[in-house]
């Protein structure tokens, strides 16, 4: 506990820095997919043609190593190695591969009679869409986002292996001069970010679906 | 008016869901589809909103042809009442109810002032307002359904078994408060239902539909009752028609009897000396009647106690001097001293009928039906 504390004081402005492009490395791509993931699973969700292809291809993407992206994004991008910005586009990526089949999946949970009252009241499709079909699909996509957010902020320390500095540093720092200290500081810094992920995500969905506690209850 | 003219709905298998429909539901009026299940009642229903497009023929809301308006702005004129409601789950009642003011552009504001007078309408409490659908009883959450279809006021409405998915209790209550806001606003309604009592007890007019979509009979119920077209319509309309037309037969002036009563509360001496027939009618305050009491079998150590609601028999039915047949014989029939209770419009005790006093008005009615029958058939022949 006392090396713990000893490595974090001499070495806090280093960490403190991590910290903040460890956050923003893990949370910029959660945002981008999401809002790239949400008119692709409209498409795939409106167009049964589209849904299969869709997420067969999505699957693939999120099979690929993580290190692999890493690595090709670069020559793809035309970007530098160290360039952060490719570990926003690879997170990017794995958060729209995953996301797109839940909103697909999200829209779809809808019941049908709910969507079709909304329109035999009037709603156009756009209305139907906007004010009936994506709020109900909030606690779907929700629980989706959750998962990609805790799964972004683990992959982030991957990048460390290309030298993106960030909190994975810890990791290798630690299996550098072979002591335990700072490879436990990563773990925790890891873990509660993604935690404190978690409740945010949460927190979020919670105030976008005030019905929902109700339907539970 | 909603005109249905030669409106078929056919599917690519060749099934037909409606064949060649013809029918003018009246301006104001309740017109109720009944049929069994695969009579195409509620595709018909569907049909007048767009929710499903005619494969040949035309449905006219006040002459207008609907397959000329855009759906959505046809819909917003038309409110819509299905099945356990279909509430947005995700919306609060009031808001629920505002759905079609707001689409129509009205303030916020404006939409939910009219969703809170719409409440009060349909009977709920303004403390329902910002539940979510699911607190709410399955009753409620219909009362909710009618309320949202009538925020924007619309002329016309489309009901689709809209009270089938409620206890018998709950059905009935709705049914009535459905009824007495329809005598406020006369909306040209078109109600559907599997349920040959409820468009009986509902419909201006009934429109009798057969599997395979076709019209079999469409008449006001006194006359689907009295006369039905064909053996499937007297089938599916049941067989005590006979004894459910009185339900349409007013009962006119009867000859009520006096009859002795009690006041709740009194000595049960006082009933013993008073009784009928062994029974006496015991009334409230407001001479509202309560009960029979079978005064005739008290004991002389009972007779000494006053006549409290244990004692009292609930069986009879009340009839209403206004009411009909049916109510005033129900009442003879039911009640155990044998004498049908008759009360006025407001409640108070008004006299007693015997079910052979009821059945000789039916006689003398069924009789002149029978004369006017004879004359317009033997009129038809010649």
């Amino acid at each position: 506990m006392n090396e713990l504390w000893t490595y974090l004081e001499a070495n806090w402005t280093q960490i403190r820095g991590w910290t903040l492009t460890t956050l923003w490395l893990a949370a910029v791509p959660v945002m981008a997919g999401l809002v790239l993931a949400l008119p692709c699973g409209w498409l795939a969700h409106r167009y049964r043609w589209a849904h299969g292809p869709f997420v067969s291809a999505m699957s693939i993407v999120y099979t690929v190593p993580s290190l692999v992206m890493f690595l090709v994004l670069p020559e793809l991008l035309g970007t530098k190695i160290l360039d952060p910005v490719n570990v926003v586009a690879a997170l990017t990526l794995y958060t729209f591969a995953l996301l797109v089949r839940t909103v697909a999946d999200g829209l779809a949970s809808v019941p049908a009679h709910t969507l079709a009252t909304a329109a035999a009241m009037g709603h156009t499709a756009r209305q139907q869409l906007l004010s009936v079909q994506l709020p109900l699909a909030v606690p779907v996509i929700g629980a989706g986002v959750r998962v990609a957010a805790v799964s972004n902020a683990s992959l982030v320390s991957v990048a460390s292996v290309v030298g993106t500095s960030q909190l994975g540093q810890l990791f290798i720092a630690g299996n550098n001069v072979g002591s335990l200290a700072p490879i436990i500081l990563g773990l925790v810094f890891f873990v509660t970010i993604a935690l404190a992920f978690d409740l945010i995500i949460v927190i979020i969905t919670r105030l976008l679906t005030p019905w929902h506690k109700a339907v539970a209850s | 008016m909603i005109r249905f003219d030669s409106v078929t709905k056919g599917y690519p298998d060749g099934t037909l869901a409606v064949d060649n429909l013809s029918l003018d539901a009246p301006s104001g009026q309740i017109s109720v589809l009944v049929g069994p299940s695969g009579c195409g009642k509620t595709t018909s229903l569907r049909m007048v909103n767009r929710m499903i497009e005619p494969t040949s023929g035309r449905v006219l809301l006040d002459g207008r042809d609907t397959a000329s308006i855009e759906p959505a702005e046809l819909r917003r004129g038309i409110g819509y009442v299905i099945q356990q409601a279909g509430l947005f789950p995700h919306k609060t009642v009031l808001d629920n109810i505002a759905t079609v003011p707001l689409l129509l552009g009205r303030s916020k504001r404006e939409a939910r002032n009219r969703a809170a007078e719409l409440l009060e309408l349909v009977g709920l409490p303004q403390t329902l307002a910002g539940r979510y659908p699911v607190q709410l009883s399955g009753g409620q959450q219909q009362r909710v359904g009618v309320a949202r279809a009538l925020a924007a006021d619309p002329p016309v409405m489309l009901m689709d078994e809209p009270f089938s998915a409620v206890d018998p209790v709950v059905r009935e209550q709705l049914q009535n408060e459905f009824l007495r806001i329809q005598a406020e606003l006369s909306k040209t309604i078109i109600f559907v239902t599997h349920d040959i009592d409820e468009a009986i007890k509902l419909g201006d007019k009934i429109a009798v539909m057969r599997v395979g979509g076709t019209l079999a009979q469409f008449s006001p119920p006194a006359e689907l009752l009295s006369r039905p077209r064909d053996e499937f319509v007297a089938g599916f309309v049941g067989r005590d028609r006979g004894y459910r037309a009185l339900s349409f037969a007013s009962t006119g002036p009867l000859p009520l009897a006096e009859e002795p009563t009690v006041r709740l509360g009194d000595p049960l001496s006082a009933a013993r000396e008073r009784e009928k027939d062994g029974w006496i009618l015991v009334v409230g305050q407001d001479d509202a009647p309560l009960g029979w009491l079978a005064a005739g079998g008290l004991t002389d150590e009972q007779a000494k106690g006053s006549a409290g609601t244990d004692l009292l028999n609930l069986g009879g039915t009340l009839a209403t001097k206004a009411g009909t047949l049916r109510e005033a014989l129900d009442a003879a029939l039911s009640s155990p001293s044998g004498r049908g209770v008759i009360v006025h419009e407001d409640g108070r005790f008004a006299g007693t009928v015997t079910a052979s006093q009821v059945l000789a008005r039916i006689e003398t009615r069924a009789t002149r039906l029978r004369e006017g029958a004879i004359r317009s058939a033997t009129g038809v022949c010649s």
